[in-house]
Protein backbone atom coordinates (compact mmCIF):
# COMPACT_ATOMS: atom_id res chain seq x y z
CA UNK A 1 0.00 0.00 0.00
CA UNK A 2 0.99 3.28 -1.13
CA UNK A 3 1.33 6.10 1.75
CA UNK A 4 1.95 9.83 1.36
CA UNK A 5 4.12 11.82 3.87
CA UNK A 6 4.19 15.71 4.00
CA UNK A 7 7.51 16.90 3.89
CA UNK A 8 9.85 20.14 3.92
CA UNK A 9 12.69 18.64 1.75
CA UNK A 10 13.18 15.94 -0.60
CA UNK A 11 14.87 13.27 0.98
CA UNK A 12 13.27 10.67 4.13
CA UNK A 13 16.13 12.58 6.49
CA UNK A 14 13.88 15.57 5.76
CA UNK A 15 11.40 17.17 8.76
CA UNK A 16 7.99 16.12 7.77
CA UNK A 17 5.36 19.33 7.21
CA UNK A 18 2.56 19.79 8.96
CA UNK A 19 1.07 21.77 6.48
CA UNK A 20 -0.97 19.32 3.95
CA UNK A 21 -1.74 22.05 1.11
CA UNK A 22 1.54 23.99 1.10
CA UNK A 23 3.97 20.83 2.00
CA UNK A 24 6.75 21.60 -0.21
CA UNK A 25 7.23 17.93 -0.76
CA UNK A 26 4.93 14.87 -0.72
CA UNK A 27 7.02 11.69 -0.54
CA UNK A 28 5.76 8.44 -1.50
CA UNK A 29 6.53 5.11 0.39
CA UNK A 30 5.59 1.62 -0.38
CA UNK A 31 4.75 -0.32 2.95
CA UNK A 32 5.69 -3.66 1.49
CA UNK A 33 8.85 -2.15 -0.31
CA UNK A 34 12.24 -0.22 0.56
CA UNK A 35 11.63 2.04 -2.40
CA UNK A 36 10.04 5.91 -2.03
CA UNK A 37 9.47 8.62 -4.06
CA UNK A 38 9.39 12.53 -3.69
CA UNK A 39 7.43 14.42 -5.65
CA UNK A 40 7.35 18.48 -5.28
CA UNK A 41 4.56 20.24 -4.51
CA UNK A 42 4.02 22.57 -7.49
CA UNK A 43 0.95 23.92 -5.45
CA UNK A 44 2.91 24.57 -2.47
CA UNK A 45 3.11 28.41 -2.62
CA UNK A 46 -0.07 29.33 -4.44
CA UNK A 47 -2.72 31.33 -3.77
CA UNK A 48 -5.67 29.49 -3.31
CA UNK A 49 -7.12 26.36 -3.29
CA UNK A 50 -3.91 24.84 -2.38
CA UNK A 51 -5.56 22.11 -0.96
CA UNK A 52 -7.58 19.90 -3.29
CA UNK A 53 -4.47 20.11 -6.40
CA UNK A 54 -2.50 18.87 -3.25
CA UNK A 55 -4.84 15.93 -2.65
CA UNK A 56 -5.14 15.72 -6.90
CA UNK A 57 -1.04 14.58 -6.73
CA UNK A 58 -1.67 12.08 -4.02
CA UNK A 59 -4.67 10.74 -6.18
CA UNK A 60 -2.30 10.61 -9.32
CA UNK A 61 0.51 8.98 -7.21
CA UNK A 62 -2.10 6.04 -5.89
CA UNK A 63 -1.58 7.07 -2.30
CA UNK A 64 -3.96 5.23 -0.10
CA UNK A 65 -3.11 7.15 2.94
CA UNK A 66 -1.41 10.58 4.40
CA UNK A 67 0.55 10.93 7.52
CA UNK A 68 0.30 14.92 7.81
CA UNK A 69 -0.13 17.55 10.62
CA UNK A 70 -2.98 19.82 9.51
CA UNK A 71 -5.65 19.42 6.23
CA UNK A 72 -8.27 21.93 5.38
CA UNK A 73 -11.72 21.74 4.35
CA UNK A 74 -11.66 21.57 1.04
CA UNK A 75 -8.23 19.06 0.91
CA UNK A 76 -10.64 16.88 3.46
CA UNK A 77 -13.32 16.63 1.17
CA UNK A 78 -11.43 15.42 -1.61
CA UNK A 79 -8.93 12.87 0.66
CA UNK A 80 -12.46 11.60 1.74
CA UNK A 81 -13.94 11.51 -1.79
CA UNK A 82 -10.75 9.53 -3.09
CA UNK A 83 -10.75 6.96 -0.34
CA UNK A 84 -7.46 7.97 1.28
CA UNK A 85 -6.93 7.74 5.01
CA UNK A 86 -5.54 10.76 6.99
CA UNK A 87 -3.18 10.47 9.93
CA UNK A 88 -2.17 12.80 12.22
CA UNK A 89 1.33 13.39 13.63
CA UNK A 90 1.58 16.97 15.37
CA UNK A 91 5.38 15.98 16.76
CA UNK A 92 8.04 17.25 14.69
CA UNK A 93 10.18 14.16 13.44
CA UNK A 94 11.91 13.02 10.17
CA UNK A 95 9.68 12.01 7.54
CA UNK A 96 11.60 8.12 7.94
CA UNK A 97 10.19 8.61 11.33
CA UNK A 98 6.58 9.53 10.93
CA UNK A 99 6.72 6.96 8.14
CA UNK A 100 7.99 4.04 10.94
CA UNK A 101 5.44 5.07 12.85
CA UNK A 102 3.14 4.49 10.26
CA UNK A 103 4.18 1.04 9.45
CA UNK A 104 4.07 -0.35 13.09
CA UNK A 105 0.91 1.10 13.57
CA UNK A 106 1.50 4.13 16.04
CA UNK A 107 -0.87 6.28 14.30
CA UNK A 108 -4.56 6.37 14.92
CA UNK A 109 -7.16 7.61 11.86
CA UNK A 110 -8.92 10.80 11.47
CA UNK A 111 -12.36 9.90 11.32
CA UNK B 1 -20.42 62.10 -11.43
CA UNK B 2 -19.48 59.29 -9.74
CA UNK B 3 -17.76 59.46 -6.24
CA UNK B 4 -16.13 56.54 -4.77
CA UNK B 5 -15.27 57.12 -0.76
CA UNK B 6 -12.52 54.16 0.21
CA UNK B 7 -9.90 53.95 2.76
CA UNK B 8 -6.93 51.86 3.53
CA UNK B 9 -8.23 50.04 6.68
CA UNK B 10 -11.90 49.30 8.25
CA UNK B 11 -12.87 51.53 11.01
CA UNK B 12 -12.02 54.95 10.18
CA UNK B 13 -15.55 56.18 9.10
CA UNK B 14 -15.34 55.77 5.64
CA UNK B 15 -19.57 54.68 5.80
CA UNK B 16 -20.27 57.32 8.11
CA UNK B 17 -18.60 59.88 5.28
CA UNK B 18 -20.97 58.60 2.38
CA UNK B 19 -23.63 58.48 4.04
CA UNK B 20 -23.33 61.81 5.81
CA UNK B 21 -22.49 63.20 1.98
CA UNK B 22 -25.76 61.44 0.66
CA UNK B 23 -27.77 63.00 3.65
CA UNK B 24 -26.41 66.68 2.82
CA UNK B 25 -26.96 66.26 -1.07
CA UNK B 26 -30.09 64.98 -0.65
CA UNK B 27 -31.56 68.19 -0.15
CA UNK B 28 -30.88 69.47 -3.32
CA UNK B 29 -31.09 66.38 -5.64
CA UNK B 30 -31.80 62.78 -6.21
CA UNK B 31 -28.43 61.08 -4.95
CA UNK B 32 -27.62 57.17 -5.61
CA UNK B 33 -25.92 55.24 -2.76
CA UNK B 34 -24.14 52.25 -3.87
CA UNK B 35 -22.74 49.91 -1.14
CA UNK B 36 -19.82 48.00 -2.69
CA UNK B 37 -18.07 46.66 0.83
CA UNK B 38 -20.35 43.58 -0.28
CA UNK B 39 -18.52 41.12 2.44
CA UNK B 40 -20.06 43.45 4.76
CA UNK B 41 -21.95 46.21 3.77
CA UNK B 42 -23.41 48.36 6.32
CA UNK B 43 -24.84 51.62 4.76
CA UNK B 44 -28.12 50.36 5.14
CA UNK B 45 -28.13 50.59 9.11
CA UNK B 46 -28.10 54.56 8.43
CA UNK B 47 -30.24 54.16 6.04
CA UNK B 48 -32.81 51.33 7.53
CA UNK B 49 -34.48 50.06 4.21
CA UNK B 50 -37.79 48.02 2.99
CA UNK B 51 -36.87 46.96 -0.38
CA UNK B 52 -36.28 44.20 -3.13
CA UNK B 53 -33.85 42.34 -3.88
CA UNK B 54 -32.39 40.64 -7.09
CA UNK B 55 -30.26 37.62 -7.32
CA UNK B 56 -26.21 37.55 -8.78
CA UNK B 57 -25.37 34.57 -10.24
CA UNK B 58 -22.16 33.69 -11.39
CA UNK B 59 -21.13 30.22 -14.07
CA UNK B 60 -19.92 27.44 -12.71
CA UNK B 61 -19.35 23.89 -13.82
CA UNK B 62 -21.55 20.94 -13.86
CA UNK B 63 -20.36 17.51 -14.99
CA UNK B 64 -22.02 14.64 -16.83
CA UNK B 65 -20.41 11.66 -14.94
CA UNK B 66 -21.47 9.37 -18.44
CA UNK B 67 -19.43 11.61 -20.47
CA UNK B 68 -16.32 12.05 -18.18
CA UNK B 69 -13.59 9.57 -18.41
CA UNK B 70 -11.82 10.70 -15.55
CA UNK B 71 -8.60 12.14 -17.86
CA UNK B 72 -7.53 14.89 -15.71
CA UNK B 73 -7.31 17.73 -18.03
CA UNK B 74 -9.82 19.82 -16.33
CA UNK B 75 -8.26 19.80 -12.95
CA UNK B 76 -4.56 20.59 -14.62
CA UNK B 77 -6.44 23.56 -16.38
CA UNK B 78 -7.96 25.05 -13.42
CA UNK B 79 -5.81 27.55 -11.50
CA UNK B 80 -8.13 27.73 -8.75
CA UNK B 81 -7.94 24.05 -7.39
CA UNK B 82 -11.82 23.92 -7.21
CA UNK B 83 -11.70 20.32 -9.41
CA UNK B 84 -10.58 17.37 -8.10
CA UNK B 85 -10.44 13.71 -10.37
CA UNK B 86 -10.81 10.74 -8.69
CA UNK B 87 -10.98 7.27 -10.31
CA UNK B 88 -14.46 7.27 -10.45
CA UNK B 89 -16.12 9.80 -12.69
CA UNK B 90 -17.71 12.83 -12.03
CA UNK B 91 -14.88 14.78 -10.46
CA UNK B 92 -15.57 16.99 -6.88
CA UNK B 93 -15.77 20.17 -7.42
CA UNK B 94 -15.59 22.62 -5.05
CA UNK B 95 -18.21 25.32 -5.94
CA UNK B 96 -16.72 28.10 -3.43
CA UNK B 97 -13.52 27.83 -5.02
CA UNK B 98 -14.21 28.62 -8.56
CA UNK B 99 -13.75 31.76 -10.21
CA UNK B 100 -16.14 31.23 -13.20
CA UNK B 101 -13.40 31.57 -15.93
CA UNK B 102 -14.94 29.04 -18.48
CA UNK B 103 -11.09 27.08 -18.71
CA UNK B 104 -12.63 23.59 -17.57
CA UNK B 105 -15.35 23.63 -19.86
CA UNK B 106 -13.02 24.47 -23.17
CA UNK B 107 -10.83 22.09 -22.09
CA UNK B 108 -12.42 19.18 -21.76
CA UNK B 109 -12.41 17.18 -24.52
CA UNK B 110 -15.37 14.76 -23.86
CA UNK B 111 -17.25 17.90 -24.12
CA UNK B 112 -18.70 16.41 -20.30
CA UNK B 113 -18.86 19.80 -19.14
CA UNK B 114 -21.41 22.44 -19.19
CA UNK B 115 -22.08 25.30 -17.32
CA UNK B 116 -25.06 26.52 -15.14
CA UNK B 117 -25.68 29.71 -12.92
CA UNK B 118 -25.03 29.45 -8.84
CA UNK B 119 -26.05 32.30 -6.94
CA UNK B 120 -23.44 33.74 -5.03
CA UNK B 121 -24.82 37.15 -3.52
CA UNK B 122 -27.49 39.99 -3.79
CA UNK B 123 -28.64 43.25 -4.57
CA UNK B 124 -30.86 45.07 -2.74
CA UNK B 125 -32.94 47.98 -4.15
CA UNK B 126 -34.53 50.66 -1.48
CA UNK B 127 -35.55 54.33 -1.29
CA UNK B 128 -35.03 54.93 2.34
CA UNK B 129 -35.85 58.70 2.57
CA UNK B 130 -36.65 61.43 -0.32
CA UNK B 131 -34.22 61.67 -3.18
CA UNK B 132 -31.51 58.65 -1.81
CA UNK B 133 -31.88 55.78 -3.25
CA UNK B 134 -29.62 52.75 -2.29
CA UNK B 135 -28.32 49.97 -3.75
CA UNK B 136 -26.48 47.37 -1.47
CA UNK B 137 -24.58 44.60 -3.03
CA UNK B 138 -24.27 41.81 -0.75
CA UNK B 139 -21.34 38.75 -1.14
CA UNK B 140 -23.23 35.41 0.34
CA UNK B 141 -21.44 34.05 3.19
CA UNK B 142 -17.84 31.93 2.61
CA UNK B 143 -18.08 33.24 -1.46
CA UNK B 144 -14.74 34.35 -2.88
CA UNK B 145 -16.18 36.22 -6.03
CA UNK B 146 -16.66 39.92 -4.45
CA UNK B 147 -15.68 41.82 -7.37
CA UNK B 148 -19.14 39.91 -8.99
CA UNK B 149 -21.09 41.02 -6.94
CA UNK B 150 -19.58 45.07 -7.09
CA UNK B 151 -19.95 44.90 -10.53
CA UNK B 152 -23.23 43.95 -10.83
CA UNK B 153 -24.07 46.59 -8.04
CA UNK B 154 -22.59 49.49 -10.11
CA UNK B 155 -24.26 48.13 -13.38
CA UNK B 156 -27.51 48.81 -11.84
CA UNK B 157 -26.50 51.80 -10.85
CA UNK B 158 -25.98 52.96 -14.41
CA UNK B 159 -25.28 56.39 -15.25
CA UNK B 160 -27.08 58.50 -12.42
CA UNK B 161 -25.66 61.75 -12.03
CA UNK B 162 -24.71 61.58 -8.60
CA UNK B 163 -23.45 58.13 -7.21
CA UNK B 164 -22.01 58.06 -4.71
CA UNK B 165 -20.28 54.55 -4.04
CA UNK B 166 -19.34 53.26 -0.43
CA UNK B 167 -15.99 50.93 -1.30
CA UNK B 168 -14.81 47.96 0.81
CA UNK B 169 -11.99 48.71 3.14
CA UNK B 170 -8.37 47.70 2.10
CA UNK B 171 -6.69 47.86 -1.03
CA UNK B 172 -7.82 44.13 -2.88
CA UNK B 173 -9.15 43.56 -6.01
CA UNK B 174 -12.84 44.38 -4.66
CA UNK B 175 -11.53 47.47 -4.04
CA UNK B 176 -10.07 48.20 -7.47
CA UNK B 177 -13.24 46.86 -8.96
CA UNK B 178 -15.44 49.46 -7.03
CA UNK B 179 -13.01 52.08 -7.80
CA UNK B 180 -12.96 51.80 -11.70
CA UNK B 181 -14.74 54.63 -13.66
CA UNK B 182 -14.90 56.68 -10.76
CA UNK B 183 -14.09 60.75 -11.72
CA UNK B 184 -13.36 61.31 -7.48
CA UNK B 185 -11.95 59.78 -4.30
CA UNK B 186 -12.22 60.32 -1.26
CA UNK B 187 -10.01 58.94 0.89
CA UNK B 188 -11.26 58.45 4.72
CA UNK B 189 -8.22 58.16 7.25
CA UNK B 190 -7.71 59.29 10.82
CA UNK B 191 -4.65 60.75 12.20
CA UNK B 192 -2.56 57.98 13.58
CA UNK B 193 0.41 56.19 12.48
CA UNK B 194 -1.47 53.40 11.56
CA UNK B 195 -4.01 55.55 9.37
CA UNK B 196 -1.24 56.80 7.86
CA UNK B 197 0.33 53.69 6.58
CA UNK B 198 -3.41 52.67 5.36
CA UNK B 199 -3.44 56.05 3.40
CA UNK B 200 -0.46 56.22 1.79
CA UNK B 201 -1.30 53.06 -0.03
CA UNK B 202 -4.65 53.49 -0.70
CA UNK B 203 -3.63 56.75 -2.57
CA UNK B 204 -1.18 54.72 -4.52
CA UNK B 205 -4.28 52.79 -5.84
CA UNK B 206 -5.53 55.91 -6.87
CA UNK B 207 -2.92 57.41 -8.26
CA UNK B 208 -2.39 53.59 -10.14
CA UNK B 209 -6.07 53.71 -11.51
CA UNK B 210 -5.46 57.54 -12.42
CA UNK B 211 -8.00 59.07 -10.07
CA UNK B 212 -8.08 62.56 -9.18
CA UNK B 213 -8.34 62.21 -4.67
CA UNK B 214 -8.16 64.05 -1.34
CA UNK B 215 -8.78 63.18 2.54
CA UNK B 216 -10.90 63.79 4.94
CA UNK B 217 -9.45 63.25 8.25
CA UNK B 218 -11.80 62.04 10.95
CA UNK B 219 -11.13 61.70 14.78
CA UNK B 220 -8.61 64.46 13.93
CA UNK B 221 -6.17 65.54 16.48
CA UNK B 222 -3.66 68.30 16.31
CA UNK B 223 -1.40 66.93 19.00
CA UNK B 224 -0.93 63.82 16.33
CA UNK B 225 -1.08 64.84 13.34
CA UNK B 226 0.91 63.46 10.50
CA UNK B 227 -0.91 63.13 8.07
CA UNK B 228 -1.37 66.43 6.89
CA UNK B 229 2.42 66.67 6.32
CA UNK B 230 1.39 63.08 4.23
CA UNK B 231 -0.82 65.17 2.24
CA UNK B 232 1.34 68.26 1.78
CA UNK B 233 3.97 65.93 0.56
CA UNK B 234 1.60 63.96 -2.15
CA UNK B 235 0.05 67.29 -3.33
CA UNK B 236 -3.13 65.86 -1.70
CA UNK B 237 -6.02 68.47 -0.87
CA UNK B 238 -7.40 67.27 2.75
CA UNK B 239 -10.63 68.03 1.77
CA UNK B 240 -12.09 67.97 5.86
CA UNK B 241 -11.46 67.57 8.97
CA UNK B 242 -13.71 66.03 11.76
CA UNK B 243 -12.46 66.22 15.02
CA UNK B 244 -12.47 64.20 17.95
CA UNK B 245 -15.56 65.31 19.68
CA UNK B 246 -17.82 63.88 22.00
CA UNK B 247 -21.39 65.24 20.65
CA UNK B 248 -20.03 63.69 17.30
CA UNK B 249 -19.25 60.26 18.75
CA UNK B 250 -22.69 60.46 20.83
CA UNK B 251 -24.53 61.05 17.33
CA UNK B 252 -22.95 58.37 15.57
CA UNK B 253 -23.07 55.65 17.90
CA UNK B 254 -26.15 55.78 18.17
CA UNK B 255 -26.63 55.66 14.48
CA UNK B 256 -27.23 59.08 13.74
CA UNK B 257 -26.19 61.41 10.57
CA UNK B 258 -23.82 64.42 11.50
CA UNK B 259 -25.22 66.43 8.53
CA UNK B 260 -28.50 64.96 9.88
CA UNK B 261 -28.44 66.90 13.41
CA UNK B 262 -25.47 69.35 12.60
CA UNK B 263 -26.59 71.74 10.23
CA UNK B 264 -22.92 73.32 9.57
CA UNK B 265 -21.55 69.87 8.53
CA UNK B 266 -24.60 69.77 6.35
CA UNK B 267 -23.21 72.49 4.63
CA UNK B 268 -19.71 71.27 4.74
CA UNK B 269 -20.48 67.62 2.85
CA UNK B 270 -22.56 69.83 0.40
CA UNK B 271 -19.78 72.16 -0.24
CA UNK B 272 -17.22 69.60 -0.31
CA UNK B 273 -18.96 67.76 -3.19
CA UNK B 274 -19.60 71.25 -4.99
CA UNK B 275 -15.72 71.79 -4.90
CA UNK B 276 -14.55 68.26 -5.59
CA UNK B 277 -17.13 68.35 -8.75
CA UNK B 278 -16.34 71.98 -9.99
CA UNK B 279 -14.49 72.31 -13.29
CA UNK B 280 -10.81 71.73 -12.60
CA UNK B 281 -11.57 69.84 -9.43
CA UNK B 282 -10.36 70.99 -6.17
CA UNK B 283 -7.79 73.38 -5.72
CA UNK B 284 -4.43 71.95 -4.32
S1 LIG C 1 -11.72 17.08 -18.64
FE1 LIG C 1 -13.76 16.22 -19.04
S2 LIG C 1 -13.42 14.04 -19.32
FE2 LIG C 1 -11.56 14.86 -18.41
S3 LIG C 1 -11.86 14.54 -16.20
FE3 LIG C 1 -12.59 16.59 -16.65
S4 LIG C 1 -14.77 16.32 -17.05
FE4 LIG C 1 -13.87 14.29 -17.15
S1 LIG D 1 -14.64 27.63 -14.37
FE1 LIG D 1 -12.45 28.03 -14.11
S2 LIG D 1 -12.25 28.32 -11.89
FE2 LIG D 1 -14.22 27.33 -12.21
S3 LIG D 1 -13.78 25.17 -12.01
FE3 LIG D 1 -13.65 25.64 -14.20
S4 LIG D 1 -11.46 26.07 -14.52
FE4 LIG D 1 -11.82 26.17 -12.31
Amino acid sequence: MKVCITSKGPGPDDMMEERFGRAPFFIFFDTEGEEHNAVENPFASGAGGVGPRAAQVLIDNGAKAVVTGNVGGNALGALRAAGISIYFLREPGTVKAAFQQFKDGKLTEAV
Amino acid sequence: MNIIVASGKGGTGKTLVAANLAYALSDQKEVLLVDCDVEEPNLHLFFPQGGYELPVTTPVPVFDADRCTGCGRCAEVCRYGAITVLKEPPPLFFEKLCHSCGGCEMSCPEGAIHEEERAIGKIRFSNPRDNIILISGILDEGEVMAPRVIAAAKSYAGGHPTTILDASPGIACPVVEAMQGADYCILVTESTPFGLHDLALAESVTRCLGIPSGVIINRFSEEDDQVTDFCRSKDLPVLMTIPFDREIARIQNTGGLISESMPAYREKFADLFSRVTSAGGFSR
